[in-house]
Order: structure tokens, then C-alpha cells, then sequence
């Protein structure tokens, strides 16, 4: 089973929509846009003091909570790099993914 | 890929989450049953300003309305990055209109849950949300009409001053010198022509609705604020979002949130809130900055840095920043004065 294989939301005819008025959207976005990333963000677990400002700005939520600091979905994370940019403790850093 | 539910727990500083106020004064964000609308499998650019702006917006509206939340919305960056059939990000109940019907769209689904009588038990809320070109562009007739129908729906504009889906077209939302696809920096006056263009919260404000206010990507919990208080008011409210566009403004994927931040410390996208036409808040600016702290990590205002500055242009700009800080009284008075 690919990683792109879609779930079904919910069932048009047991909910009772029509479906020949307008396409209606059923899959909830499978896509994983990891794969976009050349930038990783890295975690100094140290310096990480779980303020959350990375959570909170994160376009597209990749942030994880863990017992002691944030990490990353690396899955879903583009790489831009807001959150290393927007600590205020400096811990995270960006990394080229080619190393 | 099934519901996403919010992973995190609790957050932290005043900034974001401020774990150190009570439980009932917290943010939406902070909050653990936060509603994630738009799910993490779109499309949106590394950096988007406005996929930030939009899940926070419709949280915080969804919070506001205890989860009974209609969204219309019309084309452009945030329906193409987070609707491409079949597929959705929306995790809420969501319409696609045309690029400029959205207003119009809206005013049907609060006219339809009048006549059903969902208006009141349960109080279902309507959310009309585009971007600057559906919204300041094409749209602008059916949105000054549901302004004059009073209709009760919050138009949200997502503003990233242009149309940046198609390829950086000019919209009327783009700002003056600003280089655009459409607006080359060449010739005699680079980039967009001063004096043109329309700032939109002023013309909504000019119709005497009940709620009109602008915010920016970078300060999130006025921006949730802002949009609680409009959830509380009935009838048309509007909420005017700066998002910056790493690929429209030519900036680092990483600048969004200080892009936002410049553009309101330096004056030139004024933050404030108005009811029935009356400025009644403004976020202050403790010491205004240069536009040129604004200007200069932009692409788009790349040819006024050039080798011969366009010292002229520049000040233009910065007298434009000092006019709305003049008029909006963002200035910070100090102590003692």
C-alpha cells in the first residue's frame, strides 16, 4: 500500500448528498510533503526550553511534542525554517539534507 | 488519511500559548481541543504566511462558534493549495465558489440557515474567506453588497498583495513600487504606480459594519482575538490578514513571520480594529523602523537598491508609513506625556 493511497472521509450515499450537483472533495489530503525539503530542522534538546513558538508558527504543523523538547514530522515538513528562525532560544538549526 | 486531531498539549509563553493564565483566558491555540481545520497534507509553499493565517483564523472561529462553522471560499491560493479534487485539507464543512462570488455564496448559506432556522439552536456560523484579488479585485462588488445587506457573515481576506497563484500579477492590494509580473521594474516609475490600488479595511469601514479589523501573520494571538470578537458580533465583519508570499515578495522561506512583523513596526500595514466605522484599537508600534528594514529583503523592491538607490522612491514609501501612523495613531505615546 503506497503512502499516497486515499482514505475515504465519509460516504456520499450513506450521507445522503447528492452527488451530481458539484465534485465533492472525499479524501482528505494524503500528500506528504516531506519530499520537498533540501533544509531539515534539528533539535538541540538542551537548549529547547518547550515555549511552543515553533508549534505555533509551523505553516504546517510538523511539530511534535516530546517529554523534554519539540521535534519534527519529518514527513510533513517542508523546510522552511520559520521555526529556527523564530526561537527564541536558538535551539533549533537547519541542516542541509544531503549530509 | 483520517481525522488529525491537534498532537500537543499545552504551550507556553505569552507569545503563543501563556500557560501562566488561568484555563478560561487562554488561547485558542493553547487550547487542547483546538480544532486543526486545515489538516498538514496540502500544497501551500515552504513558509506560507497564509496557511498559518487561515488555520488560525478558522480555529479560532470555530472555537468562537463551538464547532459549527460554514466556510465559502473563493479561488485562489488557499483554495488551489488545499483542494485539489478529490482531495481536502479542510477538515470542516467547506464550499468552493468562483473568484469572485465568495461574498455572495456566503450571503446564500446565512440565508439558508435562516430560512432552516440553524441560526440559533445550533448556532451555525458562516465564514467567507479569499485572498487579496477575490477580495479587493473581482470580488469587490458582491462583498460591498453583503457590507450593505448587513448579512451575518465574516469575510476574512488573506492578504498577500497580488495574485500570486497565477504567476505575481498585480492586484489592486499590492503596494506601490512593488515589482509584479505585470508591473516590470523598468521604464520611468519601477515596479506598481504610486497612488493607485485601494486599502480595503477603509472602504469597509466607510459602509458602518459592525466589525472591521486588520491583523498579520506575526502576532497570532491578536489575530485570534480579533477574531473571537467578531465571532460574538452579529451581521457583515470583516478581518483584513497580511500574509506575506515567499515567492510573490521574493523573500526567504524563513523571513514569513518577520516579513509580518516589519510591515507593522515600520507603519506601513497599520493593525487595528474598528466598530461601526470607529477606530476603537490599534496594535502600537513602541519605535517605528525604517521601510527600509521592510523593503530591502524583498525581491520585489529589488530595483530601488540597485547601484544609483531610488532615495526618492524610498522616501515616498516612508512618508506613506508616517501618513498611517499619523492617522492611525500607532505610535506608542511614552510615559509621562
Amino acid at each position: 500500500m503506497s503512502r499516497h493511497d486515499s482514505y475515504p472521509l465519509f460516504d456520499l450515499a450513506k450521507a445522503n448528498v447528492p452527488d451530481d450537483l458539484c465534485p465533492v472533495a472525499t479524501v482528505v489530503s494524503p500528500m506528504l510533503p516531506g519530499d520537498w525539503r533540501s533544509m531539515r530542522p534539528v533539535v538541540n534538546r538542551d537548549k529547547c526550553v518547550k515555549c511552543a513558538v515553533c508549534w505555533l508558527y509551523c505553516p504546517v504543523q510538523c511539530v511534535e511534542e516530546h517529554a523534554a523538547w519539540f521535534d519534527f514530522n519529518l514527513k510533513t515538513c517542508k523546510g522552511c525554517g520559520i521555526c529556527a528562525n523564530e526561537c527564541p532560544q536558538r535551539a533549533i538549526t537547519m541542516i542541509a539534507e544531503a549530509t | 488519511m483520517s481525522f488529525q486531531p491537534v498532537k500537543f498539549y499545552q504551550t507556553g509563553t505569552f507569545t503563543v500559548g501563556n500557560r501562566l493564565l488561568p484555563p478560561e483566558e487562554r488561547s485558542v491555540q493553547a487550547s487542547t481541543k483546538r480544532f486543526n481545520s486545515i489538516n498538514s497534507g496540502h500544497r501551500a509553499c515552504q513558509g506560507c504566511g497564509e496557511a498559518l493565517g487561515a488555520r488560525y483564523a478558522i480555529d479560532a472561529a470555530m472555537e468562537a462558534a463551538d464547532g459549527q462553522v460554514i466556510a465559502a471560499n473563493a479561488t485562489g491560493c488557499l483554495e488551489v493549495f488545499s483542494t485539489p479534487y478529490p482531495e481536502t485539507s479542510w477538515q470542516i464543512p467547506w464550499i468552493h465558489s468562483l473568484f469572485g462570488n465568495t461574498a455572495a455564496v456566503a450571503t446564500g448559506i446565512a440565508a439558508a440557515l435562516k430560512v432552516k432556522g440553524l441560526t440559533q439552536n445550533p448556532k451555525t456560523r458562516v465564514v467567507a474567506q479569499g485572498g487579496d484579488g477575490g477580495t479587493t479585485d473581482i470580488g469587490f462588488g458582491c462583498l460591498s453588497g453583503m457590507f450593505e445587506r448587513n448579512d451575518d457573515v465574516l469575510y476574512i481576506c488573506y492578504d498577500n498583495g497580488g495574485y500570486m497563484n497565477t504567476g505575481v500579477q498585480r492586484s489592486s492590494a499590492t503596494p506601490p513600487a512593488a515589482r509584479t509580473a505585470t508591473t516590470m521594474a523598468v521604464g520611468l516609475e519601477p515596479g506598481n504606480v504610486f497612488g493607485q490600488g485601494k486599502f480595503l479595511p477603509a472602504i469597509a469601514m466607510a459602509h458602518n459594519i459592525p466589525y472591521v479589523a486588520t491583523a498579520t501573520v506575526a502576532d497570532l494571538r491578536d489575530l485570534e482575538a480579533k477574531v473571537t470578537r467578531a465571532m460574538e458580533l452579529r451581521g457583515a465583519r470583516y478581518i483584513h490578514i497580511l500574509v506575506p508570499c515567499p515567492l510573490g515578495w521574493g523573500t526567504a522561506s524563513h523571513d514569513t513571520i518577520k516579513m509580518a512583523r516589519l510591515a507593522k513596526e515600520t507603519g506601513i500595514f497599520p493593525v487595528f480594529e474598528a466598530e461601526y466605522g470607529e477606530v476603537k484599537a490599534v496594535l502600537a508600534i513602541r519605535r517605528p523602523l525604517p521601510v527600509e528594514d521592510y523593503l530591502r529583503p524583498q525581491k520585489r523592491y529589488a530595483h530601488l537598491f540597485g547601484k544609483t538607490p531610488a532615495v526618492e522612491t524610498i522616501a515616498h514609501i516612508q512618508a506613506l508609513a508616517d501618513k498611517n501612523i499619523r492617522k492611525y495613531g500607532l505610535q506608542a505615546r511614552k510615559e509621562g506625556h
